[in-house]
């Protein structure tokens, strides 16, 4: 009797065992849910943007099953680390910085040109600017001379700041900034364009190696056949297609 | 929602308020006042519980006990609860991961630090990272239940270890002189009396975890406050169907009223309570009922 109760356990194992290899393997996408046209909630609460639609087509390329998890963005490198999710597809700059921490896939956005917004054309890179906690922008601001930095947790407090008046500029990625100068008339682009950072990629755990490569392969071949490019088009008004 | 939604852009005022406050979104911003019930309802029952055993660990005659009793309540009451928060979900999740690490992948060759990385084979990931988002979701607020119920019970257990002491030892003399054990007479006339004690502390703990919940948008669980953000964060016409400008405030002024009413029911709650446990006690207020019947 207890040998049948092993046999039949032992075979349940291994048929679970090949059930979840026949699965492909599920790959958890952290993004931040707050940044549009990279990724934002859209009114039924889903994650929505240029980051979903091409994650979603990187998963598929690469034969994986995504589940979407949003995250702060102050602790979304620490939650990837930790194991909470397998990516961060996040708007997420390459930097030296954060090269230490984790990986990053190959860019499948180009270096884009940083901006700062402010109430009237009359700033002049000095005064009170506002940037998002954690970012590559913090980090420029705070080098710069005569500027102070205020950091928020998240992208639409510094527009609330310089709204408010509480800063005179946010510096922020210029594709971000794009749709909510072009809304609202108080708003304009001042003091030049700053370039930041080595373009945006995929987030993995340094010792994902294997995730990492799949995910590159997969973003290459969408490089290739232009499926990035159409996004790219489609997400950002009047930008060129890129590769 | 409804079917006239269909197509924002020709709304108007109310109805326009009307499709906009039943969209997806708002229907999870209503979702998570349930969340947030839900932990205050599971969380009250599980602290009393570990303040239970936390006050009768601290008074007990075996000194291991003793000490687990008194260190439990005097760390957790010494450390910021942000700090507790955080290092407890992070430090429980890796606790158990590594557990079921070495019980389920016993030959895993490689080392479960590698610089900063945690990892664990995926049969011992917890929840497997397969599973669907809503085992994740209820496992982060198990977590949080957990984290909860270990700050608020080691208050919990100094309130009840100062209740117990409360409790006029004549009684407990006197229960002894009729041949009860020691046992019986902690169960029996100890601990039905200490809760007259115990109550304006725990009422008053109640309170505080009340107006702790919004900790639960720092654990990563989408409660009200994440909502409130979000949805109250301006939103322009490209990536909304409902743009509108920075309406943080109302949403935050709800919440305001959502908490004011929560603890103004409690209050009453509690006093009525206090009314039924002080009656026929020894203390200033069955004296004052005696005299109020009188």
């Amino acid at each position: 009797m207890k040998k049948i109760v092993l046999s039949a356990a032992a075979l349940a194992m291994t048929a679970g065992m090949a059930m979840a290899e026949s699965h492909s393997m599920t790959v958890r996408m952290g993004t931040e849910g707050a940044y549009p046209p990279f990724n934002y909630l859209n009114d039924d609460g889903e994650v929505d943007g240029f980051e979903r639609e091409l994650g979603d087509a990187i998963c598929e390329t690469a034969e994986l099953t995504c589940e979407w998890v949003t995250n702060e963005w102050d602790s979304i490198i620490p939650n990837l680390v930790s194991g909470n999710y397998d990516t961060i597809i996040a708007g997420m700059s390459i930097t030296d910085e954060r090269d230490e921490v984790i990986d990053f896939t190959q860019a499948y956005f180009p270096p884009d040109p940083s901006a700062f917004a402010a109430m009237s054309d009359s700033f002049d890179g000095t005064g009170v600017i506002a940037a998002q906690t954690g970012t590559i922008q913090a980090s420029h601001v705070a080098s710069m001379d005569g500027a102070q930095l205020v950091e928020y947790a998240t992208p639409d407090e510094t527009i609330a700041a310089l709204r408010s008046g509480e800063a005179d500029a946010v510096l922020a990625d210029k594709s971000f900034l794009e749709p909510i100068v072009a809304e609202d008339a108080d708003l304009v682009f001042s003091g030049g364009d700053v370039m930041l950072g080595g373009g945006i990629g995929m987030g993995v755990r340094e010792s994902d190696t294997e995730l990492k490569e799949k995910l590159d392969a997969a973003i290459a071949k969408l490089k290739e056949d232009g499926t990035v490019n159409t996004l790219i088009e489609k997400w950002f008004d009047g930008m060129e297609a890129p590769y | 929602m409804f079917a006239s939604c269909a197509d924002p852009e020709t709304l108007t005022g109310l109805n326009w308020l009307a499709c906009y406050l039943t969209n997806g979104k708002h229907l999870l911003f209503y979702q998570s006042f349930g969340t947030v019930m839900l932990l205050l309802v599971i969380t009250a029952p599980v602290a009393l519980a570990f303040g239970f055993l936390g006050a009768s660990a601290a008074r007990s005659h075996v000194a291991p006990f003793r000490w687990l009793g008194k260190s439990y309540t005097s760390i957790v009451r010494g450390v910021p609860d942000i700090a507790f928060f955080l290092f407890f979900v992070i430090a429980l999740d890796q606790a158990f991961e590594w557990l079921r690490h070495q019980v389920k992948c016993p030959d895993w060759g490689q080392p479960i630090r590698q610089g900063s990385d945690f990892v664990v084979c995926d049969a011992a990931k917890l929840p497997l990272s397969s599973s669907p988002q809503w085992v994740h979701e209820t496992y982060g607020f198990a977590l949080a239940v957990l984290t909860f119920a270990i700050v608020f019970g080691a208050f919990a257990a100094n309130v009840l270890f100062g209740a117990m002491r409360s409790v006029p030892h004549a009684q407990m003399e006197t229960a002894e002189a009729y041949g009860f054990s020691s046992r019986q007479a902690f169960w029996r006339i100890l601990v039905p009396q200490m809760w007259l004690y115990a109550l304006p502390g725990l009422s008053n703990l109640w309170m505080i975890l009340i107006k702790a919940t919004p900790l639960l948008f720092l654990l990563g669980v989408e409660d009200i406050v994440y909502w409130a953000r979000e949805l109250g964060g301006s939103k322009t016409a490209r990536f909304s169907d409902y743009p509108h400008g920075d309406w943080r405030m109302w949403y935050f002024g709800a919440l305001l009223v959502f908490y004011l009413l929560l603890t103004k029911v409690s209050e009453v709650a509690l006093d009525r309570l206090m009314t039924r446990l002080s009656h026929g006690q020894a203390t200033s207020g069955g004296e004052a009922q005696r005299k109020a019947a009188a």
